[in-house]
């Protein structure tokens, strides 16, 4: 039962959830479903008869989202699953992340294209270390809005003393993060559907929304049409034809696009625009795409651009408007997030960086510190990263980058590190600054 | 700010993921069925690299149970886009003894398709193959990447996933081994029909209204018009002309048909939007277990 949504006018929101294990983040999830009639009846069927083999006491919404052999046999959730679902107003994707200590790179992963974050809170439980955690990772990847879900609030009676208590522990906490998003506080039971869907009666005291309806209006940071704008080249494409092209009126055989995703800003036909990694400056001559040519590109759609000039970049380049040039590097300073269970990432450690549509080697030159996760403080004891250690490292690249600190831009401002050997993703990266930009004193403001 | 539609986003992001497939790739090729999934996949490649053709061919697994309708449009898709069709057979990997049919009155050859996609895949050397899979069809694909490794094997190892951040796609990989990629990953059934609505895409008459000879069997409304189905002796008095349609379109013998008088787009998406069984309902593949997808994918299928 897909909700019909207004293809011309919906909106997406895309959200993240993230709790410690049995927050009933699954359940939540499940409820959203349920309520907002995403769910058909064979899937509710499915899940009926496997609760009952389980011998489960209610309808166990969790296993709607936990796919995998062995999480439904361990009851837990092992791997990102996303889910989707709509109301007349917005289309929504969900990640649903697990919250398992071991899984902190399935949070972050999770969040780096999550515009809202729910973090669950067990009202019996309160702010617990993983609540600190999930927010500061929140706030690490620059998600702008936490919900944070009081959760069970059926198994302390509703009581608003109770609630009010852990959101004014929560807000005391939030207040000494960087970066602290704005926070919505919601009452609720995920397993009845108090505040989910619809307005709790069992709440009369709390006059804010319902979780759906807040994200169904929640205004999200979309990128602003007057950021820097920012093209990462992907593919050139090269028609090799002697045919002219009716619809875009040129000739195929000197035809040269360069076509990517707009990762901010907004272009124009005639702007003056630098290509990296020759540097050289040009002018747009065309905006192309399969409907005709465009007058401008705006975020997050795709295009071919001509240019003016036959200009030196392909694959791994980079089209910026003249006069909001990025910085053009080897060396920055980037908070990282390691993910490898049986390798370590130590100083001169070297792999392969993956940065927009870019690919280059890098060397950690420098280990800076290590975040506690615990206590969120930093700590120069080691240099060693293990399995989810958050920290601040300094690499140097074999060939120049053009990016964006990630507080500014966050598709030109991350990359990824991949570990030479095995090919696999090891390390998530937010950069921070380049080398000697003389801001080197203030290298723990990201926390 | 310009803010854009929730249609625009998605055909956006599949067009960056087709575009990546084919720079960081020596040789794609695109999984087509026929079916509405690998239809608007291709429909967008041709917008991605637009205007140069696709970078890469169309593969289609042919089971040799094919609906009449599903071939013909085939071939006049690939015509209209301008693409190169390379076909693997099912029927060439049983008669060189690669797969052995199944028997009975249910058998299929879904399953036999994974051994010709892996032998197709190693025959030409493909080190990527585009998928129209979409995460919201079944649990098992919820927790797919948009790049899927796999092994040399064309296993896929659900709980050693590369993890994928931003629009980072890590498609790094040894010799022999490849990677099925998901361009419509975020896509759900109703995105689908809502995008051939907009984009006017030309379908397969199975997917409207119309009438056929039908079985029930196990609840589910087979077709008996081709004779693919082999029907039992008590069932041939119940074969019954029925007015519907199709909401996949797979390999004949294990696709159901749902009863509908929708055969306009317009009528589709509103009946769509009514719904209550996943259009994956009407598949008897993945009722042969509660993880039968799972253990489907671990072996290398689609």
């Amino acid at each position: 039962m897909d909700v019909l949504v207004n293809p011309t006018e919906s909106s997406l929101l895309r959200f993240t959830t993230a709790g410690s294990v049995d927050d009933g983040k699954s359940t939540l999830i499940g409820r959203l479903l349920y309520d907002s009639k995403s769910i058909f009846e064979d899937q509710l069927l499915a899940v009926e008869e496997s609760s009952k083999r389980r011998g489960d006491a209610h309808v166990n919404l969790a296993l709607l989202t936990d796919g995998l052999r062995a999480e439904r046999e361990q009851g837990i959730t092992i791997d990102v699953a996303y889910r989707y679902f709509a109301t007349p107003k917005r289309k929504f994707i969900i990640a649903d992340t697990p919250g398992h200590l071991q899984y902190t790179r399935n949070m972050v992963t999770g969040a780096s294209t999550a515009d809202v974050a729910i973090i669950l809170i067990d009202a019996r439980l309160g702010v617990i270390e993983q609540t600190k955690r999930h927010s500061y990772l929140a706030s690490l990847l620059r998600i702008g809005h936490v919900v944070l879900a009081v959760n069970k609030m059926d198994l302390v009676n509703f009581d608003q003393a109770v609630y009010d208590r852990i959101v004014g522990e929560y807000m005391a906490f939030i207040g000494g993060l960087e970066n602290a998003p704005s926070i919505t506080p919601i009452p609720m039971s995920a397993l009845n559907g108090d505040n989910v869907v619809d307005r709790s009666e069992h709440t009369p005291w709390y006059s804010g929304p319902a979780l759906l309806e807040h994200l169904e209006t929640v205004q999200v940071a979309i990128e602003k049409a007057d950021d820097p704008a920012r093209l990462p080249v992907q593919w050139v494409i090269r028609p090799m034809s002697d045919k002219q092209d009716e619809k875009l009126g040129v000739s195929l055989h000197d035809y040269r696009g360069f076509a990517g995703r707009v990762a901010s800003g907004t272009f124009r036909v005639g702007d003056e625009v630098v290509a990296y990694p020759s540097a050289m400056k040009s002018k747009i001559t065309s905006i192309d795409t399969f409907s005709g040519s465009q007058s401008e590109a705006i975020p997050q759609l795709s295009y071919s651009f001509t240019l003016a000039d036959e200009i030196d970049t392909s694959r791994g380049g980079m089209i910026v408007k003249a006069g909001e040039e990025p910085f053009v590097h080897q060396e920055f300073d980037a908070m990282i997030c390691w993910f490898a269970d049986k390798k370590t990432l130590k100083p001169r450690g070297r792999f392969y960086l993956r940065h927009t549509t870019n690919e280059t080697r890098a060397v950690v030159t420098d280990v800076l510190f290590k975040v506690n996760i615990s206590t969120l403080e930093k700590s120069t004891e080691s240099k060693e990263f293990g399995l989810n250690d958050i920290g601040c490292i300094r690499l140097r690249t074999s060939a120049p980058l053009f990016f964006d600190a990630y507080s500014k831009n966050r598709t030109t401002g991350s990359f990824v590190l991949v570990d030479e050997q095995t090919n696999n993703t090891v390390a998530a990266g937010m950069i921070i600054r380049p080398m000697g930009d003389g801001t080197e004193e203030d290298a723990g403001s990201v926390i | 700010m310009s803010s854009i539609t929730h249609l625009q986003f998605l055909e956006s992001e599949a067009i960056f993921i087709l575009r990546e497939t084919a720079a960081q790739f020596q040789k794609p090729a695109l999984l087509f069925s026929g079916g509405k999934d690998s239809i608007v996949m291709a429909w967008l490649a041709r917008k991605a690299f637009y205007p140069a053709k696709l970078p890469f061919p169309l593969l289609h697994v042919d089971t040799g149970h094919n609906f009449p309708e599903a071939m013909t449009y085939r071939d006049w898709f690939v015509n209209e886009i301008g693409a190169q069709l390379v076909v693997g057979s099912v029927q060439k990997s049983i008669d060189d003894g690669r797969v052995q049919e199944e028997k009975g009155i249910n058998a299929s050859r879904n399953k036999l398709q994974t051994v010709t996609l892996l032998d197709t895949i190693e025959e030409h050397q493909y080190d990527a193959a585009l998928g129209g899979g979409r995460r919201d069809e079944e649990k098992a694909r919820a927790k797919e990447r948009f790049f899927s490794h796999r092994n040399e094997f064309g296993q896929w190892d659900p709980k050693n996933q590369r993890p994928e951040l931003w629009n980072i796609f890590n498609g790094r990989k040894h010799f022999g081994e490849h990677f099925r990629v998901f361009p419509l990953s975020n896509w759900t059934e109703m995105d689908i029909w809502q995008y051939i609505r907009q984009e006017n895409i030309p379908l397969p008459t199975l997917y409207f209204s119309h009438q056929r000879k039908i079985i029930e069997r196990h609840g589910q409304l087979l077709d008996a018009s081709t004779g693919l189905i082999p029907l039992l002796d008590e069932e041939k008095p119940k074969v019954k002309e029925m007015t519907i349609r199709f909401r996949t379109v797979g390999d004949a013998t294990c696709t159901g048909a749902v009863e509908s008088t929708a055969s306009t787009i317009d009528e589709i998406v509103a009946e769509v939007a009514a719904a209550r069984q996943t259009e994956r309902g009407t598949r008897a593949d993945d009722k042969r277990s509660e993880t039968a997808m799972e253990d489907r994918k671990k072996e290398g299928y689609f």
